[in-house]
Formats: C-alpha cells, sequence, structure tokens
C-alpha cells in the first residue's frame, strides 16, 4: 500500500469516530499549544532578559595596556603607554565581531563650579560611542558631544547625575560653564542615572568629555612631556600645555631647550597614546571572537614578533557573560521539562484511546485478518492511526499554541518570540508521541489471533 | 481436479493440563465448482474444521492440500496471502464495518493484496460486484441504512471482490428471515453455477444444507458420510440455478 492510501485508510477509521477522535486528540492539542506558548513566551523572556543583561555591560571587552618594566621592576597593568587612537580606529575597521569601539582618557581632578567643587571618581575623555558601548542610551537632559567636538578638541562635556547634583544642587545645568583643572567647559548634557556597578562604585560620578580635549587640555600629558615617565599617563601629566594662556598654572620647571640641544638630543617623536579602549562585541556570543580579532589586529599592529608576550590585555566580563548563559540554559530547560511532561501526559492520553479502539475494533481486525491482512498490515494501520491523531493534533496545537502566545502580546505586552526550531520540535515530537504511545496497542492489535477476534461480542 | 484434500486432519486444543481432541482425523476431498454443505451439531468440530479450511488456524497434525499447495505448516502471512487470493468468507452477523458505505466495505480486501490496483480500478471492481449481488442503487449507504438481507449481500460481495476460487460461508443465513435467507442461498448456487466458484457452507440447518449437493455430516470430531463427492463435473451441469431475477425480485 501506498503511504497515501494507508494516511486515508487510517483518516476513514478516525472520521468513523469522529468526536472520540478529537477528545483524543485534545490531550496532544493542549500539549502542543503549551509547548509553543511556552517556548514562545520563553524565548521572549529570555531574549529581555539577555538584553536587560547585557545593558550592564556584558559585551564589554576592555583593552588596556601592558606592564612597563625597567630592570626586572614590572609597573603592572596599565603602566606602558602603547595604545593609540589609531589602534582604536583600526579595531573598529577590520573587527567585523566588533560593534563600535571608543577610547578612553582618564584623569583624575578636581571639577569647579561656581563656589562648589567636587573630585568625581572617572573623568573620561572618549567619544560619543562610549555611551553606546556602555548601553547608556538615553541622557537626562541636553544631548551628548558630537564628533565634531572630538575632532576639535571641543570645551564641552556631559555629567554623570552625581556630580551634576553635587555641583550644581538642583540648579539647571545645561549651558553652564564648569572649570576642570582651568580648563572652561560648558556642559551640554547630563546622562541618565545608571547607580551602582557590580562592584558598589558609584557609576553616577563621572564626566564625560571629548578624548582629545581631556588629552590635550585637561592632562596634556601629550609629546614631548609624556615620555618623561613611562607611568600612568592619564594622570600623572601635571604640564598643561595648552592652558598656559590662564594665570595661575605651574610655571615651566626647565628651560626652553637651544637649537643645539635640540638638534644633539633629538626627542623621539611620540605619539599620542590613550589609557584604554572600550569595546562592544556584537552579541554576547562573538565576545570570543572580538577578543581573538581585536589581539591579532594589536598584534600585527603593534608588530609583537610571535612567541613575543603581548604589551596589551584584553578583558571581557566574563562574569557577567556567565550569568547570561547560565540563565539561558536554565530557562531553556525548565521549559523543555515542561513541554515534555505534557506530550507525556497527552501520549498516555493516546495511547489509552488506542487500547479502547483496538478493544472495541476486536471483530473489525479479525475481520481483516480474514481477508488477508497479515499482522504487519494490522500494526502499521494503527500504529499509523495514533500518528496521524497526533500530528494532527501537533498541528492544531501550534495554531493554538502561537494564537496563544501573541494574545499574550497583544494583551499582556509581554515579549514574544516566535520559535520555528520549537515548531519543527513540536512535530517531530508529537509524531514521536504517536510511535510510542501508539505502537503497544498497536502490537496487541496485531498479535489478535483472527478466531478468536471474529468471535469477540 | 480436487481443490481440497484433507489427509488424517488432527486438532487438539489445550485446556491447563487437559488436551481436548476436537478434530480425530478427519479426511475429505472437495473438487474445484462443488456446493458443498458442512453439518454438524455445535460441538462437533464443525467451526474449527472449517477455521483450518479457511487457512485462520493450523491442524494440530495431516495434511491440508488446497489448490495444490500444502497449507498446514505455512506461516501467518503466508496464510493470509492465501486467504486474500483463494478464499473468501462470509459470516453470521455480516461483520461489516460500521459507518463505513458499502463501496468502501466491499473495495477493503483490496487494499490488502491487490495494493497495485488503482483508486479507479478499485471503485470500479467494487461496484461490479455491488452490482452483482444487485444493490447497485446502495452503494454509498452505510451498514445501519441497509437490512439484513442486503448487509449480507454486501458481506457476499466483498468476499469475492478478490475473485477467490473457495467461498466460506459460516452460518449465512442465521440472523436473517427465511425469505432473505433463500435469496441468499440463491444468490450462493448462482456464484457456484455461473463463476464454477467452490462454495462450503458450514451450518447446523438442515434447510440450508438442501441448497447443497453434498452434506459432509460431522460428527465428533468425525466425518460421518460426505467425505468424497462425486466427479465435480458432472455435478455442476445438474445444479439447478433459479433465474437471477427471481433471486433479486423479493427485496425490492
Amino acid at each position: 500500500m501506498t503511504a497515501y492510501r494507508i494516511v486515508r485508510t487510517a483518516m476513514k477509521a478516525l472520521q468513523r469516530n469522529p468526536m472520540r477522535a478529537m477528545l483524543t486528540t485534545l490531550g496532544i492539542v493542549i500539549g502542543v499549544a503549551a509547548v509553543i506558548a511556552m517556548m514562545e513566551i520563553g524565548t521572549g523572556s529570555s531574549a529581555a532578559l539577555q538584553k536587560t543583561i547585557a545593558s550592564m555591560g556584558a559585551n564589554v571587552v576592555m583593552i588596556r595596556p601592558g606592564t612597563a618594566a625597567s630592570g626586572g621592576i614590572s609597573f603592572g597593568a596599565g603602566t606602558i603607554t602603547t595604545l593609540t587612537p589609531q589602534d582604536y580606529e583600526a579595531i573598529l575597521r577590520e573587527c567585523p565581531s566588533v560593534r563600535s569601539a571608543a577610547p578612553v582618557v582618564r584623569a583624575r581632578t578636581q571639577v569647579v563650579y561656581g563656589n562648589r567643587n567636587w573630585v568625581p571618581s572617572s573623568i573620561y575623555g572618549t567619544t560619543p560611542s562610549f555611551l553606546d558601548i556602555r548601553e547608556w542610551a538615553t541622557l537626562a537632559e541636553g544631548a551628548m558631544f558630537s564628533e565634531r567636538d572630538v575632532l576639535t578638541a571641543g570645551k564641552v562635556c556631559v555629567l554623570g547625575q552625581t556630580l551634576a547634583r553635587e555641583l550644581f544642587q538642583g540648579e539647571f545645568p545645561i549651558g553652564k560653564e564648569i572649570r576642570v583643572k582651568n580648563v572652561p567647559f560648558r556642559v551640554v548634557g547630563v546622562l541618565s542615572a545608571k547607580g551602582a556597578n557590580m562592584m558598589g562604585s558609584d557609576q553616577d560620578d563621572i564626566l564625560l568629555a571629548p578624548w582629545t580635549t581631556i588629552k590635550y587640555r585637561v592632562t596634556g600629558a601629550a609629546l614631548e612631556n609624556s615620555n618623561q615617565s613611562a607611568g600612568s599617563s592619564g594622570t600623572t601629566g601635571s604640564v598643561n600645555t595648552l592652558s598656559n594662556l590662564y594665570p595661575g598654572d605651574a610655571p615651566n620647571l626647565f628651560p626652553a631647550r637651544s637649537a643645539v640641544q635640540a638638534a644633539d638630543n633629538p626627542m623621539p617623536v611620540r605619539f599620542a597614546n590613550i589609557d584604554q579602549i572600550l569595546t562592544a562585541a556584537r552579541s554576547t556570543a562573538e565576545i570570543a571572537a572580538a577578543i581573538e580579532e581585536i589581539t591579532a589586529v594589536l598584534r600585527e599592529r603593534h608588530r609583537i614578533l610571535p612567541g613575543e608576550p603581548e604589551d596589551f590585555s584584553v578583558r571581557d566580563m566574563t562574569e557577567m557573560t556567565d550569568t547570561l548563559s547560565s540563565t539561558t540554559t536554565l530557562m531553556t530547560n525548565l521549559l523543555l521539562c515542561v513541554a515534555m511532561i505534557s506530550l507525556v501526559v497527552g501520549g498516555v492520553g493516546i495511547m489509552n484511546i488506542m487500547f479502547v479502539s483496538v478493544t472495541e475494533r476486536t471483530r473489525e481486525i479479525g475481520l481483516r485478518m480474514a481477508v488477508g491482512a497479515r499482522a504487519r498490515d494490522i500494526l502499521r494501520q494503527f500504529l499509523v492511526e495514533a500518528v496521524v491523531l497526533c500530528m494532527v493534533g501537533g498541528a492544531m496545537g501550534i495554531l493554538l499554541g502561537h494564537g496563544g502566545s501573541y494574545l499574550v502580546w497583544l494583551l499582556l505586552h509581554w515579549p514574544v518570540e516566535t520559535s520555528p526550531a520549537a515548531i519543527a520540535a513540536a512535530v517531530l515530537v508529537s509524531a514521536g508521541v504517536g510511535m510510542v504511545f501508539g505502537f503497544y496497542p498497536a502490537w496487541k492489535a496485531s498479535r489478535l489471533d483472527p478466531i478468536e477476534a471474529l468471535r469477540y461480542e | 481436479m480436487e481443490l481440497i484434500e484433507l489427509r488424517h486432519i488432527y486438532k487438539t486444543y489445550r485446556m491447563g493440563d487437559l488436551d481436548v481432541p476436537v478434530l480425530k482425523g478427519v479426511t475429505l476431498t472437495v473438487a474445484q465448482g462443488e456446493l458443498v454443505a458442512l453439518m454438524g451439531a455445535s460441538g462437533s468440530g464443525k467451526s474449527t474444521l472449517m477455521n483450518i479450511l479457511g487457512c485462520l488456524d493450523r491442524p494440530s497434525s495431516g495434511e491440508y492440500w488446497l489448490d495444490g499447495q500444502e497449507m498446514s505448516r505455512l506461516p501467518s502471512d503466508q496464510r493470509a496471502l492465501a486467504r486474500n487470493r483463494k478464499i473468501g468468507f462470509v459470516f453470521q452477523n455480516f461483520n461489516l464495518l460500521p459507518r463505513t458505505s458499502a463501496l468502501e466495505n466491499v473495495a477493503m480486501p483490496l487494499t490488502y493484496a491487490s495494493a497495485h490496483l488503482s483508486d479507479r480500478e478499485t471503485r470500479r471492481r467494487a461496484e461490479e460486484m455491488l452490482c452483482r449481488v444487485g444493490l447497485q442503487d446502495r452503494l454509498d449507504h452505510q451498514p445501519s441504512q441497509l437490512s439484513g438481507g442486503q448487509q449480507q449481500r454486501v458481506a457476499i460481495a466483498r468476499a469475492l471482490v478478490n475473485r477467490p476460487t473457495l467461498l466460506f460461508a459460516d452460518e449465512p443465513t442465521g440472523n436473517l428471515d427465511s425469505r432473505t435467507s433463500a435469496e441468499v442461498l440463491h444468490m450462493f448456487q448462482q456464484f457456484n453455477g455461473q463463476e464454477r466458484i467452490t462454495i462450503i457452507l458450514v451450518t447446523h440447518d438442515a434447510n440450508v444444507a438442501r441448497y447443497a449437493r453434498r452434506v459432509i455430516n460431522i460428527h465428533d470430531g468425525v466425518i460421518r458420510d460426505g467425505s468424497f463427492g462425486v466427479r465435480a463435473k458432472a455435478d455442476a451441469s445438474q445444479i439447478d440455478v433459479l433465474p437471477v431475477a427471481a433471486a433479486m425480485g423479493g427485496v425490492r
């Protein structure tokens, strides 16, 4: 018999008792519907949860310079000044797994407004994409400084909530001028509150400004001054080259070099260095790839031979990504358990009804055997009936479950994500349930003795 | 030519520790084209003998030759094939599939061994058989919409749709009134006469047995008389066949 005829025979047999077939299928319908709805709502919430965790900066990959060493004494991470703005541009250009990157120049100094002052825990010189990397999407007031401000070393800044509160005491900060190491900055924006980070330090106690401004106007540790020390470039520069215009700045401690001195003792040409590069991987899954690509790019740019130690270090938020992946696995496993239970219950319903059906149709089985059905024909017939029941139930369940999750999305606004994998799994599993739970009744039917079966009342 | 040849058939059932012999050495022959009645009281071994003849059961010992093939040692799948190709069954309680049209009931045996037939051919053959038994305007009726006689005629059409050489009718008139019984039995005679289908009527009713040319009497597991018939060839011409119209006419 062709497959089509077998299925048609099964359909006809089921049509002879449509009410019972429907009630039997109900178990599978509800089971599959529950699975589909759970999977869709579950993956939706899981995705939302992942997004939330990612907003804590789970996809951030940090690159810091390595250690400087002198005479066997190493100075610790971040003490060598090898990272350049060109490095960050190269990373952005050459690493496909990196969504965005921003340089960071740090300073720690006093910020003054009127008669108030404050030392924020971080003063970051960076680019506008810093906010994107830190998933710091919205500003409470004003706007972020622009790329143009970065190019022109514009004297503009954005304040964190804590800093704004301390300096302005409820006054409207936008457009006001504050001073950082005697450099006047116009406040263009106030960040939204982010609270403490996982270690408990206040992330709102921050000042953001273009990195060129911080680098060349505030810390001034560029060009000839920067190579006087191998120490952390951002915080040690005490000479403020561009602030010489202002009164009260530190006098030049050394006399200017004569032309002869300069010729005898040429200054090595220095590039501008940055303290840190922040990058964001495209997704949590791509963090590992991003780290690999960044390492390769930087090794090449820094001309580090194979086998040589790197002069930089790349780190990610392992703790957060682990939390992220374990949450997702937990969620998936939980849903899978629920799915299994409901499908097994549905399958037991199918088995039960198939037994009833076999008993009720004993005479029919006997007759079919008398007119020439072999044991395997009978087995196949009842097995196909069970599978058809389950498949029909599965199809109805998919529609019902999908509709259910759509309703949930429509009425409760829960995040919902259609999951083709769940639908495929539901079809396979319902067919599988039909096979497994239909097999025993079908086998029992095929073992019947035709004589006994024909005589059965 | 002998269609059926039984030699020293024994059948013993085991009930607990006890062996219950049912058939005690049955030997008989039935020729191609015969209409035979197998008679016996209940408990005589009549049904057991029919089950063995119909390849539904195997004898404990002895030989059973059907159409030149030894059946008593065949595995169940081969016996199923033989039942499909060579044997038709008509039962006392019709055994039609409920809530299934007459046409589909008749086509059912074709789905097993004649799967090569197209849907159209299957339908054509089933329709033809139903016309032969006079139910051409009841094709799509379900068994519950048919009278007892009509149901039995659907069962006869089903038994013959595979063009078997041998037809078993187990108390075919047991559930029918006397007039319908006569129609059904005439129909058997007609098929026997026209198609030379060998028919074995199993009955305990002497009135039914009258329709057969030969009566095999079984009593207590042994054949009393009628083991061997006269040559079937001679018989066939002598069977008086009533006109078809007479058989059909009574139903309407």
